[in-house]
């Protein structure tokens, strides 16, 4: 059973010029499409990653599910009562005047039954007497703590997590990965993980989504996508990460860069970086088939 | 060695005393080496890049130690002749491509005008000089974004026109700081390619500094680990990638995620402020094999191995 269900979601910003420059101009409205079309579900209890570069349109889809923009198209469902979003900058993210008491129990205004703070301060590591510290005594690390501790005191039944480490440093992440996977095994939480770390994405996602160009372009388990990648965009992407362990495996360079959003190529958007393009990826945009929105590994070809 | 750091020391003085952001390191970079600088946040390897470049901001400044250019001393000139080094011997990369160019003039001018700022050509050999320097580096079709500005190019272009001036002048050491950290995973990847690449050809020392160990990994022959301003462990990346030989160092390892890896190590605790340095080693607080010597004496860079690792486990006696 879904907690979280996604069909065919599309969101759209108008970047047109201002009104007086289009009539003097001639300018056509400029729409940039985000979010084109996305459907997944989520089930309780698991961790869906989504990957991808920057502009794939990621933490649009985050902020759509909890409803910080209103999808243009398609439709949302959510089967839970609350959800909470953590976010990157845990700096940007918690406000500067407020105690942290006060920040962990704003969350708590729409619980009947409230537990005292100083429970999540514990569950996150940190120690009861914070609560009475400002956001600006504590480092980065400790400061997305106190974000989790806020989104765990709103019980909510799904985390959204949009690049919740990407601002720490290695040691520090590995803290806050470690504590999320405690979290989740102690409290049966339901994550949504949002990263451009596919090594990230690798450690706590059940199974992955990666978008291209505001597209989802392969769903596979975690274990199937970072060790047999279908799509020829995923590939890429594997290839691309360091390697750490120096095995000197044979990789295919990158090439190209992601495509201007407001024009994109027709057909498969990923078609003028794809060594595996041909006249069809040119004209026809791929569907999700079995889970994978490629012309090359539908016809079997790749 | 075209770079020598030796005992170099940096502060910064405070109404609240002197903080030691830098404290007495030493290495070299020969010709065609690249030498990765890495830590985290706070942990001094941007300021040991500032300080060799005589870029540190007030107050901070050189308390002791020498730089060595090619063997001459440049850490006490005038400002005037630093920055004359600057440029024609140090090409500097930095993170963000877009505070490292002016967006009101086109690349094309910038280019320019550093070449003939440092080499003596005519203005039509600046210009041949320009176009080659922005096809090595890999712009297609340099003649026709000669005249765009910086906001015409994506993140990962603007960073290749960087590296293209930095180059203008071939320079003998060049230090990148971070300078991959703002791009995408495969945009990233390609500029790796490309500072590997022209080090090699041109033989020029390279100081990589980053956060990110697996640039060090793919780029790197040496690595220099940093932790509170001082050298925890040099050495050359593959030993200290498969055997770290501090352990703040097999911490960090540890707590890197890897594709295919189940838990990450975890280091307690965070890197002390520059205010509280513990006595003794700086790691000892959060060291799992700290024994009494860490908490009084400070370790010093020992052999261990094919590394040094200033920790008292490798002390022979």
């Amino acid at each position: 059973m879904h907690l979280l269900k996604l069909e065919s979601v599309s969101r759209d910003f108008d970047v047109s010029r201002p009104w007086l420059n289009r009539v003097i101009e001639h300018e056509p409205r400029r729409i940039l499409r985000a979010v084109d079309h996305v459907s997944f579900e989520v089930s309780k209890g698991e961790t869906l990653g989504l990957v991808g570069e920057s502009g794939c349109g990621k933490s649009t889809v985050a902020r759509l599910i909890v409803g910080l923009y209103a999808p243009t198209e398609g439709r949302l469902e959510f089967r839970g009562r609350r959800m909470q979003m953590i976010f990157q900058d845990p700096y940007a993210s918690l406000n500067p005047r407020w105690r942290v008491r006060k920040i962990i129990a704003e969350p708590m205004i729409f619980l009947e039954k409230k537990k005292p703070v100083s429970e999540f301060l514990l569950q996150v590591g940190l120690s009861p007497d914070d609560a009475e510290r400002y956001p600006h005594e504590f480092s980065g690390g400790q400061r997305q703590r106190i974000s989790i501790a806020r989104a765990l005191a709103g019980e909510p039944d799904l985390l959204v997590c949009d690049e919740p480490t990407s601002a720490l440093d290695v040691s520090v992440q590995a803290q806050i990965l470690n504590l999320m996977a405690e979290l989740q095994e102690r409290l049966g939480l339901t994550y949504l993980f949002i990263s451009h770390n596919l090594a990230v994405v690798s450690l706590v996602a059940d199974r992955v989504g990666v978008m291209y160009l505001g597209k989802i372009v392969e769903f596979a388990s975690a274990a199937q996508l970072f060790t047999n990648p279908r799509h020829p965009y995923t590939r890429m992407l594997l290839d691309a990460v360091p390697d750490l362990d120096m095995s000197g495996k044979p990789r295919t360079p990158v090439a190209g860069e992601v495509p201007n959003p407001l024009a994109p190529p027709p057909g498969c958007a990923f078609h003028p970086r794809c060594p595996h393009a041909n006249e069809r990826c040119r004209v026809e945009t791929p569907k999700l088939i079995n889970d994978v929105a490629c012309h090359g590994v539908e016809e079997g070809r790749i | 060695m075209i770079l020598e750091v030796e005992g170099l020391t940096v502060q910064f003085p405070t109404r609240r005393g002197t903080l030691t952001a830098v404290d007495s390191i030493s290495f070299s970079i020969a010709p065609g080496e690249v030498l990765g600088v890495v830590g985290e946040s706070g942990a001094g390897k941007s300021i040991t890049g500032l300080a060799v470049i005589g870029l540190l901001e007030p107050p901070g400044r050189i308390a002791a130690g020498e730089v060595r250019l090619e063997g001459r001393r440049i850490e006490r000139l005038p400002h005037e002749e630093m920055r004359r080094i600057r440029g024609r011997k140090i090409g500097v990369i930095f993170q963000d491509p877009l505070t490292s160019l002016n967006p009101l003039y086109t690349i094309g001018q910038q280019l320019e005008e550093t070449i003939l700022t440092h080499l003596v050509l005519s203005p039509r050999a600046a210009r041949d000089r320009a176009l080659s320097l922005l096809r090595e580096v890999g712009i297609p079709a340099p003649e026709a974004r000669y005249r765009n500005y910086p906001h015409q190019f994506s993140g990962g272009m603007r960073q290749r026109v960087v590296i293209a001036l930095a180059l203008a002048a071939e320079p003998r050491l060049l230090i990148a700081d971070e300078p991959t950290t703002a791009l995408d995973v495969s945009i990233q990847a390609q500029i790796i390619a490309l500072l590997k690449r022209l080090a090699g050809e041109r033989g020029a020392a390279v100081m990589l500094i980053t956060h990110d160990m697996g640039v060090i990994a793919e780029t790197a022959q040496r690595v220099a680990v940093m932790y509170a301003g001082r050298i925890a462990e040099i050495g050359p990346v593959r030993d200290v990638i498969h055997a770290p030989r501090h352990p703040y160092t097999v911490g960090l390892m540890g707590s890197i995620p890897r594709i295919g890896s189940e838990r990450l190590v975890q280091i307690d605790g965070a890197m002390p402020r520059l205010n509280a340095i513990p006595p003794g080693c700086a790691f000892n607080p959060r060291c799992p094999r700290r024994f009494e010597r860490c908490l009084v004496e400070r370790p010093d860079l020992l052999p261990a191995g094919t590394s040094r690792a200033a920790c008292w486990l490798h002390a022979s006696a």
